[in-house]
């Protein structure tokens, strides 16, 4: 026969367990593959340049991959891991420049330059252009149609 | 024996391009034919010596003449014969000799046409192939000589020259490294003599350009005379374009087709400012104008084609398209700069002659909106220029170097190709001359809302909700309309007034002016490449596990069942992992695939070629991405469900069968231009 001591020992330490596994940080799955990919897509390697990071074959572009999953797994954020790799390598991991410095440049001189390009264009119209004639409205099976007028020029001229 | 004859041909032919340069300016400068005719025998000349020093390399390729160190360093013993002619563009030094083969072979050609009513042209059309040819030479004259052969010191140090140095004797390696693996595909071997045949052409309507602006013509001869040229050259650049898509999808395996790599751009500038060039041509036939804007894109264009060479040649950037580094980078430099200064002093030189004969009558004309297209191209192309250039700026300013990656080009473009799309949509509605907003509204709303249907039942049927999907298939819906019922209109037009049947006035009228309706047809293959473009950029989906036999992985309606993998070696000196998995479809089993991972041992390089099940509708798309050797379990795939991205590949085939369609030679256009001595009156049409 057991001793009630002994049956409280035994329920007391089982609440103990139970309590300790309950209050023990809960095991998060590990990262999947599709996860480390997510960001290693937005990363380049310094020596396998133009292949993103999630689909370069070479051994040093696995061991990053591996690296982004221990980061993941520790519980580290994608902009984390992205600065981590940043203050190891420079800026050139990145698929594209930080917007600081002189990388503003990057961002700022084709929308400029094509603005530029745009209003040139803006005022070469201004300066040729002249009040558009209006144009009568025509009958679309007459023979003064104008875009049949037009369609027949062309094809004379060609033959 | 046979690289001696080949290098002895290679200083010749730069001597006889050096001379016809010569000649030929001298000859015009100072009014003496004699010369000019001199210049183009010396330019007629240059052919037949690259073509033998070319076939001097093919034979010591094929001959396994390791004693070369360009044989040594593309080919070797494993590779069957064809690739070892193909080798001859496998390499820096080779791929120069291609290059300027090709140069003589155009130039060659230009100079054998009829000059009759042009030979104010021909000097400077001479003076400008043959600098052009004289550069390329002289690079591998001097700097990259495929020609050259391995010696070794006494003390065991390998050195590489044309003859024998003192104290050393010759070495022969017993097999050569062979060809890059990448390389190998027979996507590849055509592809670079694609793109180069597109680029060199491209240097002839450069060269009548040019020969235009020295001769003082402001007319649009060189326009003319030039037409089929370009289309030529804009065929085989985008041919080079779209076949090295086909290449990295089936070999880089990264499960798309374009990634914005600053080679692919080298390529793709010169085809934008090409493409640009095609459309406000016409312009000038039509109305005379533009003469300075047509002159200046050509320039560029050419500017963009040495460039294009510069960087795939000179490893100024690392990619993995630039195999090459060598010290030719300065040279490549100092050409483009300089030519580019003196083409452009010449436009400068001939600004007040070249002014339009026409004024812009509307801003709703077609050659208002030919210009917005050429701004959308330009466009595009600041911003490919810029992302290639800028990482070596920051290298240099900050010594920093950064990624220009595809992030920032399709965000940046991607406003401009809707800009373009919708363009391709409205021109053809459009009107020469003048043309009021109001007729052109007209013609333009009711198939607008046509178009609608489109993302209408996309988003019905198919549950598209993506905004920007829905207008890309809606404007493509638009141009495909707009494109039909230009046929239609045309076609009909013609039946009624000539009473011919309406298949017969529809192939009159294409056959008629190509030009026009080759160029709609090419809109209609852009725009099914539009389709497959969306498809993968806005749809495509991916997932990546790591499965033990007979384990599954699922994306979508698919399911990939790994089977088994093996590991072999191969003759041609890979190590081959080649897995068997099992495709099924909504539970329907849909075959094997067999997807591997090729390792050269020789260059230590590995490849990833994918497993593909492709469909009008969609490609199933697989990579081998790792394997436990021993165990064979846990071997880790990634796939890609890429809807539509066949209709890139479709598209890029009417594309290229409408350009040759363009560009087809016909007895009605011969004859118009035996019979057109000066520009046709302006077609206010």
């Amino acid at each position: 026969m057991h001793s009630p001591s002994k049956w409280f020992a035994i329920v007391g330490a089982a609440l103990i367990g139970l309590t300790l596994m309950a209050s023990a940080p809960s095991q998060p799955p590990p990262p999947s593959d599709d996860e480390v990919n997510a960001i290693a897509h937005q990363m380049y390697c310094p020596v396998c340049e133009n292949v993103p990071l999630d689909v370069c074959p070479t051994e040093a572009c696995a061991q990053w991959r591996a690296t982004i999953r221990e980061k993941l797994a520790e519980g580290w954020s994608e902009s984390q891991i992205k600065d981590y790799f940043v203050e190891q390598y420079g800026a050139r991991v990145l698929a594209s420049p930080p917007a600081r410095g002189l990388n503003w440049l990057v961002y700022i001189l084709p929308p400029a330059t094509f603005l530029a390009g745009a209003y040139i264009l803006f005022r070469a119209f201004r300066s040729w252009g002249r009040p558009a004639e209006p144009q009568t409205p025509a009958e679309s099976d007459s023979k003064d149609d104008p875009y049949v007028a037009r369609l027949e020029e062309e094809l004379r001229r060609r033959s | 024996m046979l690289a001696n004859l080949g290098y002895f041909s290679l200083v010749l032919t730069f001597v006889a391009a050096l001379y016809g340069a010569g000649a030929a300016a001298y000859g015009a400068l100072k009014r003496k034919p004699v010369f000019v005719e001199s210049a183009r025998h010396a330019m007629l000349l240059t052919w037949p010596l690259v073509t033998l020093a070319a076939v001097s390399i093919i034979a010591l390729l094929v001959g396994r003449h390791y004693e070369v160190k360009y044989v040594a360093s593309v080919t070797s013993d494993a590779m069957p014969t064809y690739l070892k002619v193909t080798a001859l563009w496998g390499g820096q030094a080779g791929s120069l000799v291609f290059w300027s083969w090709l140069m003589s072979a155009f130039a060659t050609a230009a100079g054998l046409r009829r000059w009759d009513r042009d030979r104010e042209l021909l000097p400077w059309v001479i003076v400008v192939t043959m600098v052009t040819l004289a550069f390329f030479i002289s690079l591998v004259v001097f700097f990259e000589n495929p020609f050259q052969r391995l010696w070794q010191t006494l003390d065991g140090v390998q050195v590489s020259a044309l003859f024998q140095p003192k104290g050393t004797i010759p070495l022969v390696p017993t097999d050569g490294q062979g060809l890059n693996p990448l390389l190998r595909h027979p996507g590849m071997v055509i592809h670079p003599p694609m793109l180069y045949l597109g680029f060199v052409s491209f240097v002839i309507p450069y060269a009548f350009g040019i020969a235009a602006l020295a001769a003082g013509r402001s007319d649009d001869r060189w326009i003319r005379i030039t037409r089929r040229w370009t289309l030529v050259a804009w065929l085989f650049l985008s041919l080079g374009l779209i076949l090295g898509g086909r290449w990295a999808y089936d070999v880089l395996g990264w499960g798309g087709y374009w990634g914005w790599d600053p080679v692919e751009i080298a390529a793709f500038m010169p085809w934008l400012t090409g493409t640009a060039f095609l459309h406000s041509v016409m312009i000038q036939e039509k109305r005379g104008m533009l003469k300075h804007w047509n002159m200046l894109l050509i320039i560029l264009t050419y500017s963009l084609v040495i460039f294009g060479t510069f960087l795939t040649r000179s490893g100024v950037l690392s990619s993995v398209h630039a195999f090459a580094q060598s010290a030719i980078g300065p040279m490549f430099f100092g050409f483009i700069g300089l030519t580019f200064v003196v083409s452009v002093s010449l436009l400068i030189n001939r600004w007040g002659e070249l002014r339009g004969e026409n004024h812009l009558d509307s801003i709703f004309a077609r050659e208002s909106l030919f210009l917005l297209n050429n701004l959308l191209f330009m466009g595009i192309l600041i911003v490919c220029f810029w992302g290639v250039l800028f990482p070596l700026i920051s290298e240099l300013f900050t010594g920093q170097k950064v990624t220009v990656g595809p992030p920032f080009y399709e965000r940046a473009t991607g406003p401009l190709w809707i800009g373009l799309m919708l363009l391709m949509g409205v021109a053809p509605l459009s009107a020469y001359g003048a043309s009021s907003g109001r007729s052109l509204g007209r013609n333009l709303w009711k198939l607008m809302a046509l178009s609608l249907v489109v993302p209408v039942a996309l988003y019905s049927f198919s549950g598209v909700t993506l905004i920007g999907a829905l207008i890309g298939y809606w404007l493509i819906g638009f141009v495909i309309i707009v494109t039909l019922v230009e046929f239609w209109r045309g076609a009909l037009a013609r039946h009624r007034r000539h009473a011919e049947s309406f298949p017969l006035a529809l192939w009159r009228l294409a056959v008629r002016n190509r030009r026009r309706y080759g160029g709609y047809i090419i809109h209609l293959g852009v725009v099914l490449m539009a389709i497959g473009i969306i498809g993968i950029e806005m749809f495509q989906t991916e997932t990546q596990g790591t499965l033990a036999r007979g384990e599954s992985l699922s994306l979508g309606q698919y399911t990939l069942t790994y089977e088994s993998l093996t590991q072999f070696d191969t003759a041609d000196g890979r190590n081959v992992a080649r897995a068997v998995v099992q495709v099924y479809r909504n539970g329907k089993y849909m075959g094997s695939l067999y997807p591997r991972r090729d390792f050269y041992y020789a260059s230590q390089q590995p490849m990833t070629i994918p497993g593909v099940r492709s469909t009008l509708e969609d490609d199933f798309y697989v990579l081998l991405v790792g394997w436990e050797p021993i165990a064979q379990q846990g071997t880790t795939f990634k796939i890609y469900h890429n809807p539509g991205v066949n209709f890139v590949w479709m598209g890029g085939l009417i594309f290229i069968a409408a350009t040759l369609l363009a560009a087809w030679p016909t007895r009605e256009y011969e004859s118009l231009r035996q019979s057109t001595a000066v520009r046709p009156a302006i077609a206010r049409v």
